[in-house]
């Protein structure tokens, strides 16, 4: 380690964490001119990405937008499920004499049932979120 | 007195082992890179065990239980809540922030929006988040340490400030998985052994525990019963005219014998003394169902319970994503995919867990109803089996509640004050090792003075009021930072200053309204359903006013957070600049040492 990286890390941290790309695109360039075909292709879709050509742009602003969609409509589900459940016990109190084997109704909704359906949620929100982001790399990496 | 020695030798087993643990895991992780690369390697499993591990506190091991006892199948909202948060975690924020490489939510604040206003408002509400969740901590080991021991509520406090404090300062515990890990294992296993085996008790029973009820539901005393009232003014809701001995204080007036009370609310002062024969009708605290008809139905409150329940849903619901201790912990994880599988299964441990409380919570109803009168319904698990099962089994059972809760007490707080020390000295201080060490100390002598200070309540309303503050805070900056271009600085601030402003002025208007008659309204002590969508409208109207302030590297941080991993976007921050103190110190040590090599 010379002197003069020892002074690097006074930039400004921020400049520091966006750094690299913005700093290297030429470096890439040459090693593109290395690679073989295809994987240049990927590349330079990738180098689009960081360059935020117009390209790019429209690329992650659409998988944000996926992945909004997802996180919010299951989101919405969820708390909208969850939301209706007071207002029914409130305007509906007979629900609270139904029994199933001894045990109230609302006591086996509230005390068992959300569980699973809160994992069952995350777990459909994970696949979808994974399948956007596969789509996306096999987009780029043609 | 055997009971109290089983039980306090589990405690100490439990401080032991994860004394001896931190520091065998502190001592094989030296190195930053040592550091970073072992949590490279850690499994999703184990990450969520450690998270889970964390997150059970005092408040889900006492407290829920200890409000099904009191408020009955409404409280099951808590740890519906508990759970829910982190599908809200894992839906908004956990791929994005992990891939963001932030380790704080100051350091994401300011990555994000590039400006360090918006670091030391983020800060500030770390601090205060930090505090207000130790401090529930702190009084349910006093309330522990009392109930096994007889010991003042102050010393339980002490200690465990005490042992958290030496803990972190030692380096032990510092993002120990490990250590997280087996916490999350030992308290599943002490409250589901206990709760399986007072089931059973509860099954084979003759009477099945039947209590004698009266028609109208009322619950009564099985045995005579003397009830001492704590330190704080006690409200009583009577629904079955009782005669009972007093000695002390009751609607200010001094009372010595034998009284009536009608229907309606009793005031008694601290100190005062009832006695109560078998059989008589249980008088319930004020503000829980009085009877077990509207204790085993939902929704039984009136439409301020109804809003009460709106807004718990609202704060424990988005107010996870803003715990400073969990998103710490999101940061081990090696990149965006794995965060979100560590949050799934976090969504499963949990799950698992609190199916236990619940059953205890009933139980308690049939066995314990001396704590509804004097309201410390949070000993509820702690008492239970050893008033079941009065031998050397109940004992021993005891024994293990007593150690999970400690394991509860232990783990959250020491993940507070490791989280809260951290952005203090970073971002107050100049950030040395000295100063994560002073920040340790300072940050434990002031939630020790407030546990100490204010008055104790449930420890699930209290933590609930500090995922109030969450969720009226940081959810909006995270989830508007990560998924709306259009967020400034300028409305993050003003967003967080008055969504966490107005948080805090209800908190501080509820702890006055407790100490002098608790006259303010419920959305006092729960105010996230107004808060929220207030701090979410500041936070996008303001930035909208100032949209010239959006960063412009914008584009750049947005493909960061969401770009897939395997496309290479994932970058740290630069530890150099925002490490914890600890790595600093040691990346300063390895460049004197660098240099001083190259001369």
């Amino acid at each position: 380690m010379s002197r003069h990286d020892a002074g690097k890390p006074e930039q400004a941290a921020r400049e520091a964490w966006l750094g690299e790309q913005a700093r290297k695109p030429r470096r890439r360039r040459v090693v593109l001119a290395d690679s073989t075909k295809s994987r240049g292709k990927a590349l330079r879709t990738i180098i689009e990405l960081e360059e935020q050509t117009s390209v790019g742009e429209k690329l992650v602003r659409d998988l944000i937008k996926q992945q909004l969609r997802s996180a919010f409509g299951l989101a919405f589900a969820v708390l909208i499920g969850m939301c209706l459940l007071p207002i029914t016990f409130y305007l509906f109190p007979q629900i609270g004499d139904l029994k199933i084997l001894g045990i109230g109704i609302p006591w086996l909704v509230l005390g068992l049932a959300p569980f699973p359906v809160l994992y069952g949620v995350g777990w459909v929100f994970r696949r979808q979120a994974e399948r956007h982001e596969r789509d996306f790399v096999n987009m780029v990496d043609r | 007195m055997n009971a109290t020695i089983w039980s306090l030798s589990a405690i100490v087993a439990v401080a032991a082992v994860t004394f001896l643990l931190g520091y065998v895991g502190s001592r094989k992780a030296n190195t930053t890179p040592d550091f970073l690369v072992a949590r490279r390697a850690i499994p999703a499993t184990r990450n969520a065990a450690a998270i889970s591990g964390e997150y059970l506190s005092a408040a889900s091991f006492l407290g829920v239980a200890g409000l099904v006892l009191k408020d009955g199948i409404d409280a099951l909202w808590y740890p519906i809540g508990f759970t829910a948060g982190y599908l809200a975690l894992l839906l908004f924020v956990a791929a994005p922030l992990r891939r963001s490489g932030a380790y704080t939510l100051p350091d994401f604040a300011e990555a994000r929006l590039g400006s360090a206003n918006v670091r030391h408002f983020s800060t500030f509400f770390v601090v205060c988040i930090g505090v207000l969740y130790l401090v529930p901590q702190l009084q349910s080991a006093g309330l522990t340490l009392t109930t096994i021991t007889g010991l003042p509520a102050w010393f339980g406090g002490l200690i465990v400030t005490v042992i958290v404090v030496i803990n972190v300062l030692g380096g032990g515990m510092r993002a120990i998985t490990l250590v997280q890990a087996f916490q999350y294992w030992g308290k599943l296993f002490a409250i589901a052994a206990p709760t399986f085996v007072l089931f059973v008790v509860f099954l084979a029973s003759p009477d099945r525990g039947t209590q004698p009820i009266s028609d109208n539901g009322v619950i009564r005393f099985p045995q005579a019963e003397k009830i001492t009232v704590a330190e704080q003014v006690i409200k009583l809701r009577v629904d079955e005219p009782l005669t009972l001995k007093v000695h002390g204080e009751i609607d200010g007036r001094p009372a010595d014998g034998k009284v009536f009370w009608g229907r309606g609310v009793y005031e008694l002062s601290p100190g005062t003394v009832m006695e109560f024969t078998a059989g008589s009708p249980v008088p319930v605290v004020e503000g829980s169902p009085t009877n077990n008809h509207d204790w085993t139905r939902p929704q039984t409150g009136g439409i301020s319970d109804l809003l009460k329940t709106y807004s718990l849903i609202f704060a424990t619901f988005l107010g996870t994503m803003g715990l400073p201790h969990v998103l710490v912990r999101f940061y081990t994880n090696p990149d965006g995919k794995a965060a979100r599988r560590t949050a799934l299964h976090v969504l499963y441990l949990l799950g698992l867990f609190y199916i236990f409380p619940t059953v205890l919570g009933v139980l308690s109803r049939l066995y314990l109803p001396q704590l509804l009168v004097n309201g410390k319904t949070d000993a509820a698990v702690l008492m239970l089996p050893s008033t079941m099962v009065p031998n050397l089994g109940g004992q021993i059972l005891g024994a293990i509640v007593a150690a999970g809760a400690f394991a509860a007490f232990l783990s959250t707080s020491s993940g507070l004050v490791v989280s809260v020390a951290g952005v203090v000295s970073t971002d107050i201080m100049p950030g040395k090792v000295r100063d994560f060490r002073w920040a340790t100390v300072f940050t434990g002598l002031v939630a020790i003075a407030l546990a100490l200070l204010l008055p104790r309540s449930d420890a699930s309303l209290t933590v609930a009021m500090s995922f109030a503050l969450a969720a009226s805070t940081f959810c909006p900056l995270l989830v508007l930072g990560i998924w709306w271009r259009g967020l400034t600085w300028v409305g993050a601030v003003c967003g967080l200053v008055l969504g966490g402003g107005m948080v805090i002025i209800a908190q501080v208007i509820s702890v006055v309204s407790s100490y002098t008659g608790r006259w303010a309204p419920a959305v006092f002590t729960q105010p996230a359903l107004v808060t929220v969508p207030i701090a979410f409208m500041t936070m996008i109207v303001v930035s909208k006013a100032t949209r010239r302030r959006a960063p412009a590297d914008v584009n750049q941080i947005l493909l960061r957070l969401h770009a897939p991993d395997p496309l290479g976007f994932i970058r740290d921050r630069d530890i150099a600049r925002f490490g914890t103190a600890e790595e600093k110190a040691r990346l300063a040590e390895d460049k004197r040492r660098g240099a001083s090599r190259t001369r």
